[in-house]
């Protein structure tokens, strides 16, 4: 047993590490979570990746995939959140990519994935719906066949980034007479263009529009975007939610979160000393980073089965619940750390008067301004994904056996 | 980066678990907690027949050149049957004194007989007002001619009834908290002027106070450079808390497993009570525990190597997360089991117990938060 890597990680390390400073585009600095990035920030990174061939890592390599271990690409998110750096979207890379490839037909592959190695392409997911939430299977969305078509109405909800999608997935009721509620639903693939799709941003509570309401009213698809068998889609989406649990830990993200919530903490003062030698504020950041350490431990455990040839189990469960604790309390203690800055309500500040053209903002420290709206946009993390709530109904069944 | 078991700690493992399902099932080990004696000198016999008293000792000091990741194994398996045999305050304290700062005569002389099961130990570092800081110290260790002389009280000390031998650590000058001025001695517990009073402790096992009156030892019994032995207890007991906190996760894992079982068998409103998901959500969150204390189990025991401050802010870092999940997993355990968890005739009150006292063995939650910060 031991905790180092090989010569042949910390080389590949290096790789990285050199890679990514030569080629990560300059204007995206430290992006973090800024909600004011447009499209094109978040597809320039990926067009970087797409030419190298490291766009999508974990793909098996028959479809432009890297070969890497589990290990090399734990590596590899590690050095980007060293940077910060501002990853490609995950609906095409983990989440629909996988399903065409191992569910899809030639026709398929050979249309979509090109579009999502390369980022030209950006999908969104037609999952949730009002009134479902977690409850995924209870989703009314129809899709009625009509000849060499379907016919898609209802209305769909959380559509993550859907408001510049070319292409969504999309979970439809094919069959409304099937015995159990998980049966009769289709995977369908969706160009946003089509006529009857409506997309409506919903303003959330950090301010951003993040997500959005979908409404498709008659929209008319042809049958051959139905991935795999016809009512069985609820497989697929199984399949789909495994990988999206897995990486979802966020451990290199938080641990340079950490480091930033420690030097805040050194530059914030109270009673004429800084935050960061406050016993009470300093127990709280070494809690923070125990429970870290203990997480990411678990996560190499869980690579580390995973290299082995065991698939990412119930046991990422643990990872996403954990994982997205931590997020959470380490946005929490940002705040804290910022004090009474993290109260303006920055984006609506004007610029500073005669400093016309300039978008700095004048109010406290750069460090205070997206303190409250990320702390506010992250308590979305225990919610998707399937609630933490239903992750610990899957350990109770899969692992408890209750 | 490595999470397997050589196919030897597998077999060690394996023999463990045998050995304790035939001697520590729960009737046996209350009876034997309850007796006299408190433990069995015959299953020590056994565990050094079985290798495992040799075997974190290199094969040049007599034994059979394991490591940290082999005690962990064993104290896993012992917490798992809540064994009471001295493994720590023998073979990972004494023993690592011995093995970092023995003279080539103290090794001799000592670590064959702990290997062979015929010299037992008990490690004397806690006094009355000293709390967990091993420099507050009151005993004194003063020069007379070629010897040395010992003067002090020190409190619980856990396993001192079984020992033969206690290593004992006490001011050779300076004042009372100053981090120089301390040092290791090794005492024949037969000494004239070692008084101890035995008692059994609230976990099931069996400690004394001990006070030395003008014992006298000779220059040989000083174990490394005189004055100067603060790392060396820091770097001996942070191997001790790698290895306890190995036997809090077996212990948290068959406190886990009894209360999910029990959960299935135990009914009421008519269904079993495994069926309510509120109670489902707190063995989730039991078992999401458990998992963390192991993760940082691997962690602390792999970097007690590692450069000073590397180990103990792993070190600590287990010791924080395991004492507030040995207490989490122990409280609700006993919640889940309901009246019958408070009976003594159950396991489960046994598990919780021990649980609750490995928080403050070596430095509790708070203590060890405290040197985490102080590191970071």
């Amino acid at each position: 047993m031991n905790l180092e890597f090989t010569p042949e990680e910390v080389a590949f390390r290096e790789e990285v590490r050199n890679f990514i400073e030569a080629n990560y585009p300059k204007h995206l600095g430290d992006t973090g979570l800024r909600e004011d990035l447009a499209r094109e920030d978040f597809v320039a990174w990926h067009k970087v990746l797409g030419e190298k061939g490291w766009s999508v890592p974990a793909w098996p390599e028959q479809y432009g995939g890297t070969g890497w271990t589990p290990t090399q690409r734990y590596i590899w998110s590690e050095e980007n959140a060293r940077v910060n750096a501002l990853m490609p979207l995950p609906f095409g890379v983990s989440m629909v990519g996988p399903v065409i490839y191992t569910f899809g037909n030639e026709e398929q592959k050979a249309q979509h994935l090109p579009g999502i190695r390369s980022g030209e392409t950006w999908w969104c997911q037609g999952y949730s719906e009002p009134g479902a939430g977690s409850d995924l299977a209870s989703l009314k969305t129809t899709a009625v066949r009509d000849g060499d078509h379907y016919v898609i109405n209802g209305q769909k909800t959380w559509t993550t980034l859907a408001q510049y999608a070319d292409w969504g997935f999309f979970l439809c009721r094919t069959d409304p007479d099937a015995a159990k509620p998980q049966e009769g639903i289709s995977f369908i693939l969706l160009d946003m263009n089509t006529p009857g799709v409506e997309v409506r941003p919903i303003k959330l509570i950090d301010g951003g529009y993040e997500v959005n309401e979908t409404w498709l009213t008659d929209v008319r698809v042809p049958v051959e975007n139905l991935v795999g068998e016809e009512n069985k889609g609820w497989t697929y989406a199984k399949f789909l939610l495994a990988h999206e649990r897995s990486g979802i830990a966020g451990v290199a993200r938080s641990k340079r979160g950490v480091e930033k919530l420690r030097e805040i903490a050194g530059s914030e003062m109270l009673d004429g000393e800084p935050l960061m030698s406050d016993l009470d504020f300093a127990r709280k950041v070494s809690q923070l980073e125990i429970d870290l350490a203990a997480l990411e431990i678990t996560e190499l455990r869980t690579l580390a089965g995973e290299q082995a040839g065991k698939g990412p189990g119930p046991e990422s469960s643990i990872l996403k619940i954990k994982g997205t604790e931590i997020q959470q309390r380490l946005t929490e203690l940002t705040l804290e750390a910022v004090g009474s800055y993290g109260t303006p309500l920055y984006g609506n500040i004007a610029n500073v008067p005669g400093d016309a053209g300039s978008n700095q903002y004048p109010i406290g420290p750069d460090y205070a301004q997206h303190a409250a709206s990320t702390y506010f946009n992250m308590r979305k993390t225990s919610i998707y994904g399937g609630s933490n709530e239903i992750q610990r109904n899957i350990i109770t069944k899969m692992i408890l056996g209750l | 980066m490595d999470f397997n078991f050589t196919e030897e700690q597998d077999m060690v493992r394996d023999g463990l678990t045998r050995m304790v399902r035939e001697n520590y099932d729960w009737d046996t080990r209350r009876g034997v907690v309850a007796s006299e004696a408190g433990w069995r000198p015959e299953v020590w016999a056994q565990l050094a027949e079985l290798g495992i008293l040799g075997m974190p000792f290199s094969e040049d000091d007599g034994g059979f050149g394991g490591g940290a990741v082999d005690s962990m194994v064993v104290m896993e398996e012992f917490g798992k049957g809540l064994v009471v045999e001295p493994f720590v305050p023998t073979v990972v304290c004494a023993g690592g004194f011995l093995k970092h700062a023995g003279t080539a005569a103290q090794k001799e002389e000592h670590i064959g007989a702990i290997v062979d099961g015929s010299r037992v130990f008990a490690f004397a570092y806690a006094e009355p007002r000293g709390r967990y800081d091993y420099a507050n110290l009151e005993t004194t260790a003063k020069k007379s001619g070629g010897d040395y002389v010992l003067n002090g009280h020190k409190s619980v000390v856990i396993g001192a009834p079984w020992a033969s031998h206690l290593i004992v650590t006490a001011r050779t000058s300076g004042e009372r908290t100053d981090k120089q001025g301390i040092s290791v001695f090794v005492v024949d517990k037969s000494a004239d002027g070692v008084v101890t009073r035995d008692y059994p402790t609230v976990d099931g096992r069996h400690a004394s106070e001990v006070y030395f009156e003008n014992v006298s030892v000779p220059a040989e019994a000083l174990i490394g450079e005189e004055g100067n032995a603060l790392p060396l207890i820091e770097r001996v007991t942070d191997e001790a808390i790698a290895a306890q906190c190995a036997e809090a996760c077996g212990a948290m894992k068959v406190a886990h497993t009894m209360t999910v079982e029990y959960s299935r068998q135990r009914k009421q409103f008519g269904v079993p009570i495994g069926k309510f998901q509120v109670l489902q959500h707190r063995m989730v969150d039991m078992y999401t525990e458990y998992e963390q204390s192991v993760s940082l189990t691997y962690l602390a025991t792999l970097r007690l190597d590692a450069d000073e401050r590397t180990r103990k802010l792993a070190v600590s870092a287990a010791k924080v997360r395991l004492g507030q999940a040995a207490h989490h997993i122990g409280q609700e355990a006993i919640q889940i089991h309901g009246g019958m968890g408070m009976t003594d005739e159950l396991a489960i009150g046994a598990y919780f117990k021990r649980l609750t006292i490995f928080d403050s063995e070596f430095g509790n939650v708070d203590h060890h938060m405290k040197r985490h910060i102080a590191l970071s």
